[in-house]
C-alpha cells in the first residue's frame, strides 16, 4: 500500500551539509538553536560555537547536519526565522575550508606492546598529528583536518589501542576574498 | 525623553506608549511592583482573569477582533506555566501577543526558589521569542522590542521574564522611537520577478482557484479588500481555510466556503482538480491537504507567504513568494491591470460550470427533525438572528466549532476567533471576554459544547465582574462530540471516555455567576430563545440540547484525498471509511 504521506527519507538521498549560523551572543541562543534541531526531529552531527566578533556581540555557530534537500532547506529556513539570528550560510554549496580538531588517546598493554607504539607513531606521523602527551605505555596525538582525516584516523588508532577520543566538531570558513 | 523611572513604572509607561488600552492579568508575589504601578494610573486598564490560560486566550481573541498586540501579565512559577497552552495557542495560529511574566530575584534564579520555574526555557518553544531581563539598563529596549517581533512578519507571543530586582530597580527609560532590532528584519515586498510569473500563469489558467489563510487576516482589513478587488477582476473561485473565513464574504458568489477536513465539497473538489492554485497566507496545513500524495496533483501552485519556512515545508510550490500578503496582493492587481490581462472566460465558464456541480451536491445538508435541535440548525438560526448585528464569534474546539465554521456565514475579516491549530478546549469564552473587552457594544457570542466550556468556565466570573455581556451558546449533546466520532469511525463506536458524565445544571451555574441562563430543546421554540438571548443586556449562558449521535460532515477522512470525502448522503458503514494506515493519523 502506497503511504499516506511522502515518504520523507526513504526514497531520496541523504546529504550532510555545513551551515554558518551568524547570531546575536545573547542567553539562551545555544539553546534556541538546538532546541530547534530537537523539536523539529532534525539531526545534529556536530555543532561548535564561538563569540568571533566581540564588538558587536556576534557568535558563529557552525552546525554539520544531514537530511534530504528538502530538510536541509527547511532547516535553513527554520534557522533564518529565529529573532536573533542574523544570517544563515550553506557552506557545503560554497567550496569551503572544514577543519576539525580531534585529541586521540592512544594505550598499548597487550603483548604486541612495542609495535603498536611504533606503528601509532608512524601513523600519527603520516596523518601529521602531533605527540602532545606520552608515557611508557600510551599517547595522546592532537590532528586537526577534515572531518574524514579524523574519521581515518581514528578508526586506525582503533585497531592500536585507542582509549578515548575528544573531538570539537568542524570549523569552517568559506575560500577566497570575501566574508560571509 | 529619557526619564528616571523604576522598572515596574517602565512596564507601565511603556504599555502607555505602545498604545495599549488592556492589559489582561493576574497578580502575584513576583509582579506585586507593576500591579503597584497599574493601580497608580488610569490609562492602562487591567482586566482580572480567573485562571491564566484565560488571560492569554482573553489577549489573543481582543487581538485578533482588534489588529492590536494583545498583553498579558502574570507572575511568576504557576503563573507562567499556566499561560503556556495560550502562548502555544497564539504561535500556531500566528496572533501577536506580549505576555510579561515576573521572576524571582535574580539574585534567587536556579535556587529552586519559591514560585520560581525556568520561564524563558519552557516558553522557548512556544514563543516566537523571549526575553529574561536581568539588567533595569535592558528593560525599556526589551520592551519596545518585543511588541515590534510580535506584530511584525509573521505575528506571534513574546515573553518578557522580569525578576522582581529589576522592577524595583530604577533606571533610564527610553521611548519607542529609539529602538530598532538589531538582526530581525521581516522581508513584507514580495519579490517582483516572481509576482508577475504568478500573474501570468494565472492570466492563463484554466481551472485556477484562491485557496487564502489566516495570513490574510493579519496583513489587516486592506489586504481583505485585494483580495476581494483581485478575485473581482479575475472571477477566480475563492475558498479560506479555518482561519482566514471572513477574509473574503461568504455572501459572494465566488465563494466556496471553507476547504478541508470539514470543508465543502465543491472547494475540495476544487483544490483536487485546479489547475492553478493560488494561495494567499495560508500553510498546507493537515487539516487541509488531507493525503499529501494525492493532493492537488495537477496543478501549479503559488504560495505567498511572510514565512519563509512555510514555503516548500510540506508542499513543494512551483512559484514561492515571500512577503505579507497586502503587499503581494496590491502588487498582483498592479501587474494584472497594468498588463491588461484577461481572465480565460471561455475555461472559466467550463470550471465554473464543474464547480456548480459539486455545488449542487449541497455538502452542508442535513436532515432536520421536528422533536430535536439539530447543531446545523441551532447555528443556522443563530446566524440568521444576528446575522445584521454587529456581531463577533468565539468558538471551543471540536464539532460545534467545525458546525459554526460551516453554517455561520462571516462577510468580514477579524469577526471569526477560532483555536485552529493547537485545537485548544477552552478558547472560546476568554478569548469571547477579550473581544468584548475591545468592542463593547457588539455582540459577542463563544459557540461551545458541554465539555469544551467547562475548562475556562471559571472565566465567567470574569465577564461578570467587568459587565461584560457574552453569550455562550452551548451546543450540548453530552458528548465530546468529535472524540465520539472519532471513535465511532476508528475504533468501533467503543466510547471510551467521551459521555459527558455528572454534567453541571448549566442554568443554575449561570445564575451562580450573575448571569442570565436559557434551556432550549425544542425546535419549535429556538427562535425565540436566541432573541431572549440577544435581547438580555449581560452574560447569557444558553443550554442548547441537540441531538447526541449527530456526525460533522462532510468529512474527508484522515489518509484520504480531497475526492474521497464522505458526504451526508453517506448510506454505509462509516466504520469501514478509514484503513489502518489511515487510524494512526489524528
Amino acid at each position: 500500500m502506497k503511504s499516506h504521506y511522502s515518504d520523507p527519507t526513504g526514497a531520496q538521498t541523504i546529504e550532510r551539509r555545513t551551515l554558518c549560523v551568524l547570531v546575536d551572543n545573547e542567553p539562551g541562543v545555544l539553546a534556541r538553536i538546538s532546541g530547534m534541531f530537537s523539536g523539529r526531529g532534525y539531526n545534529i552531527e556536530s555543532l561548535t560555537v564561538s563569540e568571533t566578533e566581540h564588538e558587536a556581540h556576534l557568535s558563529r555557530i557552525t552546525i554539520v547536519t544531514s537530511g534530504t534537500a528538502a530538510m536541509l532547506n527547511q532547516i535553513e529556513a527554520q534557522l533564518s526565522r529565529l529573532v536573533p539570528v542574523h544570517k544563515v550560510v550553506n557552506l557545503s554549496a560554497k567550496a569551503a575550508i572544514e577543519r576539525e580538531l580531534a585529541l586521540v588517546k592512544v594505550a598499548q598493554f597487550g603483548e604486541h606492546r612495542s609495535e603498536h607504539r611504533m606503528e601509532a607513531l608512524r601513523l600519527a606521523t603520516a596523518f601529521n598529528a602531533k605527540t602532545v602527551d606520552a608515557t611508557l605505555n600510551s599517547f595522546i596525538f592532537e590532528l586537526a583536518g577534515p572531518y574524514e582525516d579524523v574519521e581515518r584516523f581514528i578508526n586506525l588508532m582503533s585497531a592500536i589501542g585507542l582509549v578515548e577520543v575528544s573531538r570539537t566538531g568542524a570549523a569552517a570558513i568559506a575560500r577566497g576574498a570575501e566574508g560571509l | 525623553m529619557s526619564e528616571m523611572m523604576t522598572g515596574a513604572e517602565m512596564i507601565v509607561r511603556a504599555m502607555q506608549d505602545q498604545d495599549v488600552a488592556h492589559v489582561f492579568g493576574y497578580p502575584g508575589g513576583a509582579v506585586l511592583p507593576i500591579y503597584d504601578a497599574l493601580f497608580q494610573q488610569n490609562s492602562v486598564q487591567h482586566i482580572l482573569v480567573r485562571h491564566e490560560q484565560g488571560a492569554v486566550h482573553s489577549a489573543e481573541g481582543y487581538a485578533r477582533s482588534s489588529g492590536k498586540v494583545g498583553v498579558v501579565l502574570v507572575t511568576s512559577g504557576p503563573g507562567a506555566t499556566n499561560a503556556v497552552t495560550g502562548l502555544t495557542d497564539a504561535l500556531l495560529d500566528s496572533i501577536p501577543l506580549v505576555c510579561f511574566t515576573g521572576q524571582v530575584p535574580t539574585h534567587l534564579i536556579g535556587s529552586d526558589a519559591f514560585q520560581e520555574c525556568d520561564t524563558v526555557g519552557i516558553t522557548r518553544h512556544c514563543t516566537k521569542h523571549n526575553y529574561l531581563v536581568k539588567r533595569i539598563e535592558d528593560l525599556p529596549r526589551i520592551i519596545h522590542e518585543a511588541f515590534y517581533v510580535a506584530r511584525t512578519g509573521r505575528p506571534g507571543p513574546v515573553v518578557i521574564d522580569v525578576p522582581k530586582d529589576v522592577q524595583f530597580a530604577t533606571g533610564v527609560y527610553t521611548g519607542p522611537d529609539q529602538v530598532s532590532h538589531k538582526s530581525y528584519r521581516p522581508k513584507v515586498e514580495g519579490d517582483a520577478s516572481r509576482i508577475a510569473a504568478a500573474v501570468e500563469m494565472m492570466a492563463k489558467a484554466k481551472r485556477p482557484v484562491f485557496y487564502t489563510g489566516g495570513g490574510i487576516i493579519n496583513a489587516g482589513t486592506e489586504a481583505s479588500a485585494l483580495l476581494r478587488e483581485l478575485a473581482k477582476l479575475t472571477g477566480f473561485p475563492v475558498t479560506s481555510t479555518l482561519m482566514g473565513l471572513g477574509a473574503f464574504p461568504a455572501n459572494n458568489p465566488q465563494w466556496l466556503g471553507m476547504l478541508g477536513m470539514h470543508g465543502t465539497y465543491e472547494a475540495n473538489m476544487a483544490m483536487h482538480d485546479c489547475d492553478l492554485m493560488i494561495n494567499l497566507g495560508a500553510r498546507f496545513d493537515d487539516r487541509i491537504t488531507g493525503r499529501l500524495d494525492a493532493f492537488s496533483p495537477g496543478s501549479k501552485k503559488i504560495h505567498v507567504d511572510i514565512d519563509p519556512s512555510s514555503i516548500n515545508k510540506t508542499v513543494k510550490v512551483d512559484v514561492g513568494i515571500i512577503g505579507d500578503c497586502k503587499n503581494v496582493l496590491a502588487e498582483m492587481i498592479r501587474v494584472w491591470k497594468d498588463k491588461k490581462y484577461q481572465a480565460d472566460a471561455e475555461a472559466l465558464k467550463g470550471w465554473w460550470g464543474e464547480i456548480n456541480k459539486w455545488r449542487a451536491k449541497n455538502s452542508l445538508g442535513y436532515v432536520n427533525d421536528k422533536q430535536l435541535i439539530k447543531p446545523q440548525y441551532a447555528i443556522e438560526r443563530l446566524y440568521a438572528m444576528t446575522k445584521d448585528r454587529n456581531t463577533y464569534i468565539t468558538t471551543e474546539v471540536g464539532q460545534h466549532q467545525m458546525w459554526a465554521a460551516q453554517h455561520f456565514h462571516f462577510d468580514e475579516p477579524n469577526r471569526w476567533m477560532t483555536s485552529g491549530g493547537l485545537g485548544t478546549m477552552g478558547y472560546g469564552l476568554p478569548a469571547a471576554i477579550g473581544v468584548q473587552m475591545a468592542h463593547k457594544d457588539a455582540l459577542v457570542i463563544d459557540v461551545a459544547g458541554e465539555a469544551s466550556i467547562l475548562m475556562n468556565m471559571q472565566e465567567m466570573s470574569t465577564a461578570a465582574q467587568y459587565r461584560l455581556p457574552v453569550k455562550v451558546f452551548i451546543l450540548n449533546n453530552e458528548y465530546m462530540g468529535m472524540v465520539r466520532q472519532w471513535q465511532e469511525l476508528l475504533h468501533g463506536g467503543r466510547y471510551s471516555e467521551s459521555y459527558s458524565q455528572a454534567l453541571p445544571d448549566f442554568v443554575k451555574l449561570a445564575e451562580a455567576y450573575h448571569a442570565k441562563g436559557i434551556r432550549c430543546d425544542d425546535p419549535a421554540k429556538l427562535d425565540a430563545a436566541i432573541q431572549e438571548m440577544i435581547d438580555y443586556p449581560g452574560p447569557v449562558i444558553f443550554d442548547c440540547l441537540v441531538a447526541k449521535e449527530e456526525n460533522c460532515l462532510p468529512m474527508i477522512p484522515s489518509g484520504k484525498a480531497h475526492n474521497e470525502m464522505i458526504l451526508p448522503d453517506f448510506t454505509g458503514q462509516i466504520g469501514d471509511v478509514i484503513d489502518a494506515k489511515g487510524k494512526q493519523l489524528v
